[in-house]
């Protein structure tokens, strides 16, 4: 039989219908093109793409069982390694992880394997099965979980399945972390998708407790001591947005790509005022970044009914941080990039409120310690781009609350947790830490491979202790 | 779910609740406030600690009905329960015993907020003034409460119809004429009123601490939609605040910024009306 070169397409919504909604863009295989799909995988003895995994899935066992038609053996072997694969079908960069390393992409295109993940996570949310919860030992031993993002959520499902009581302590009102407030409804279904993976979580046994704030309703300490835990992972994310200082940050019309985004996401501002929270937007928007979450910035504010929304970033479009898929679909949607241009004010009008966007041209100049070309302005060159909002997803560093709060756990200058590469130890006992909170802000699924790793050190951990 | 146990109309329009949370009324400290969603369709409002008591479990707020949530919540009842209840959040108020005199100004509602530090000021043994500002006598709150803590209390109502005729920095400008040394004075309450107080104290030299109430979501730092500029400084109010340096804010900044959701603000009043969840 010959081979198929080429990844089956994913259906998608037709650009011009979807740049006006916040349904989900990507619709998913049916069953015959995932089995499809699936027969191009070549089964290979020594299986690369699983290294390319954070979380080690089986790659080849469950696209095997897809093959068979054997939906639900498939899943019950990505789920022996992924807390969440609905949400990692998804979201995860498959172009540099599994899919990097698929032999069918040496002279074609490699196997669509986070579709794939997609299709079974999806089939069987469909199915609605009841999960049977784990039945933990009397004297099991307790781990509290800081934070319920994609690492602590990991590093807690692999925990309660090892035995151990797990206690998950969530700052905001919803579980979730990026998943819940900073990815779109577009991309990542909040209420069919989100929600329900980390309902399973939670049928499985793993407790969420919401609206607790680690570092203000107690401490890690707290927790160590009075509150009974045997260890401690701290996957608290980057959640303290960058601003650029420049003259005009504080007008009206101003946000951070965490609030525009927090607001619509997870507070569903989008449906307004069904949803009581607002969010303002006008009909010109500047989005100042390049990365997936100024896309996603970029992409909500046209579905909140702006006519043109800028991306302004000061490299070219070889440097954009983005994935490659994201920028694809923005363009598709009308999303004009201004490229090599760097703001250097934000301009109000007399109320208060942003009326354009000073920037200056840039060029490339000599790499950087980083590789990348650096981006050097060109003299003289500044203009000004009319538009009434301006949104900064320029990146984000650590919040500094719980490290603040925890005597012996160093960080480092910038604020992150020092933490092992391999065990995700901090300085202070029994405390472990991984994610965003010590690499910086990454990916969903390096968090989620973070606290698989660790999952595995408080295991040895507390074995060694008993 | 958090529980209304206590719930008492004060004045028109203003609110007294106690909200069963005991783990957050454990840590509450004077100066910090809680984040509350009154249920799952409605927005994170910011309201500051008014009292706590930790043998009840209980938070006590003080507020006053101005937009959707706020009536939302002055709909239900004692019994009822709201969904959200986040805190405590912000930095606590530095307080200790070699403080000397200080001059407590709460305006309006801002009295509520300014109890629980005022008790913490004056039980660390200093000299507590305060200063209650109120447009009449109808809408004073607090006035026995603040009577028990303070050394003295001064009222300013703006008609004259109780206490001082005029506003409240025409009460401190009374101290300062009988010769009171003031080592510091804390002022709540709106934006324009802090603005005089830090306007009447600079020239003074006496250092000034304000709470700020800006526009928040999350209360924990993770957006800066509630960012003030202090000094040469971006701060976020919710974590490095709420209380600032009177002297630095740019309080025409804080107030504008105050307005940036009027219309939406102003639109989801009517929709709450319009599908009965208000008064």
């Amino acid at each position: 039989m010959a081979l198929v070169m080429e990844k089956h397409k994913m259906p998608e919504q037709d650009p011009k219908v979807r740049a006006r909604n916040f349904q989900e863009v990507a619709l998913g295989y049916d069953e015959d093109t995932a089995v499809a799909e699936a027969e191009r995988c070549l089964n290979c003895k020594v299986p690369k793409c699983r290294q390319g995994c954070p979380v080690q899935v089986n790659i080849p066992a469950f696209i095997g069982k897809i093959k068979e038609r054997d939906f639900d053996a498939a899943i019950d072997i990505i789920k022996e390694s992924n807390s969440l694969p609905a949400v990692c079908g998804r979201v995860c960069p498959q172009e540099n992880q599994c899919e990097k390393h698929c032999i069918m992409g040496i002279k074609g295109e490699p196997v669509g394997i986070g579709r794939l993940e997609r299709f079974v996570a999806d089939y069987q949310l469909a199915k609605n099965e009841e999960i049977k919860p784990i039945q933990f030992a009397e004297d099991a031993q307790k781990v509290a979980v800081i934070g319920a993002g994609p690492s602590g959520l990991s590093c807690a499902g692999d925990l309660a399945k090892m035995g151990y009581k797990v206690t998950i302590f969530e700052a905001l009102h919803v579980a979730g972390g990026v998943l819940s407030y900073g990815i779109p409804e577009f991309r990542l279904p909040k209420d069919k998708i989100v929600r329900r993976e980390v309902e399973n979580l939670q049928k499985l046994g793993v407790t969420i407790e919401v609206n607790a704030i680690a570092g203000r309703l107690f401490t890690v300490d707290e927790l160590m001591g009075e509150m009974g835990f045997d260890a401690v992972y701290v996957g608290t994310g980057a959640g303290l947005p960058h601003f650029m200082h420049i003259p005009g940050e504080n007008l009206n019309g101003v946000y951070s790509s965490n609030e525009f985004l927090t607001r619509c996401n997870l507070m569903k501002a989008y449906d307004f005022p069904n949803h009581l929270t607002p969010i303002a937007i006008g009909k010109n928007v500047a989005v100042v970044g390049g990365g997936n979450v100024a896309m996603d910035a970029a992409r909500t504010s046209l579905r909140l009914g702006a006519e043109n929304v800028y991306i302004v970033y000061r490299r070219s479009e070889a440097e954009l941080p983005a994935r490659a898929e994201e920028v694809h679909h923005a363009k598709e949607e009308g999303i004009q990039f201004k490229l090599l241009n760097n703001p250097v004010e934000i301009l109000g009008d007399e109320n208060g409120w942003v009326k354009g966007l000073k920037c200056i041209k840039m060029e490339l100049g000599e790499p950087d310690a980083s590789g990348r070309r650096r981006p050097v302005a060109i003299e003289g060159s500044e203009f000004e781009l009319d538009v009434d909002t301006v949104i900064m997803a320029i990146g984000n560093g650590p919040n500094p609350i719980v490290a603040s709060t925890t005597p012996g756990m160093e960080t480092n200058k910038r604020g992150n947790i020092i933490a092992d590469e391999e065990t995700c130890a901090t300085t202070k006992e029994g405390v472990f830490a991984g994610g965003d909170i010590v690499t910086g802000a990454a990916t969903v699924i390096l968090a989620m491979g973070a606290g698989k790793k660790a999952a595995a050190a408080i295991d040895a951990y507390l074995k060694s202790k008993k | 779910m958090f529980k209304i146990m206590y719930k008492k109309e004060l004045s028109p329009g203003i609110f007294h609740m106690d909200i069963e949370a005991p783990r957050v009324a454990k840590k509450a400290k004077a100066g910090q406030f809680i984040v509350l969603r009154v249920d799952e369709k409605g927005e994170r409002i910011p309201l500051t600690i008014a009292d706590f008591d930790v043998e009840k479990g209980t938070i006590t707020l003080i507020f006053q009905v101005l937009g959707a949530s706020t009536m939302q919540l002055s709909a239900l009842n004692e019994g009822d329960s709201i969904v959200d209840f986040a805190g405590p959040l912000g930095q606590p108020s530095e307080i200790d015993g070699n403080m000397g005199t200080v001059v407590c100004i709460g305006g309006g509602i801002g009295v509520a907020p300014v109890y629980p530090i005022a008790r913490a000021m004056h039980e660390a043994g200093n000299k507590v003034i305060s200063i209650m500002g109120a447009k009449t006598k109808d809408i004073l709150i607090f006035e026995d409460k603040m009577r028990a803590i303070s050394d003295e209390v001064i009222i300013a109502t703006d008609d004259g119809s109780y206490g001082v005729k005029g506003f409240v920095t025409t009460a401190l400008q009374q101290l300062v004429d009988r010769g009171e040394k003031i080592d510091q004075v804390t002022a709540i309450g709106p934006g324009i009123m802090m603005k005089s107080v830090c306007d009447a104290t600079r020239p003074l030299g006496i250092k000034t601490i304000v709470s700020l109430n800006p526009v928040m979501v999350d209360g924990t730092g993770m957006c800066g939609g509630c960012r003030v500029q202090v000094g040469d400084e971006m701060k976020f109010a919710c974590v490095d605040g709420p209380e600032f340096d009177g002297h630095l804010v740019d309080f025409n900044n804080l107030m504008s910024r105050g307005r940036m959701f009027r219309e939406q603000e102003a639109k989801a009043k009517e929709h709450v009306c319009n599908i009965g969840l208000g008064r």
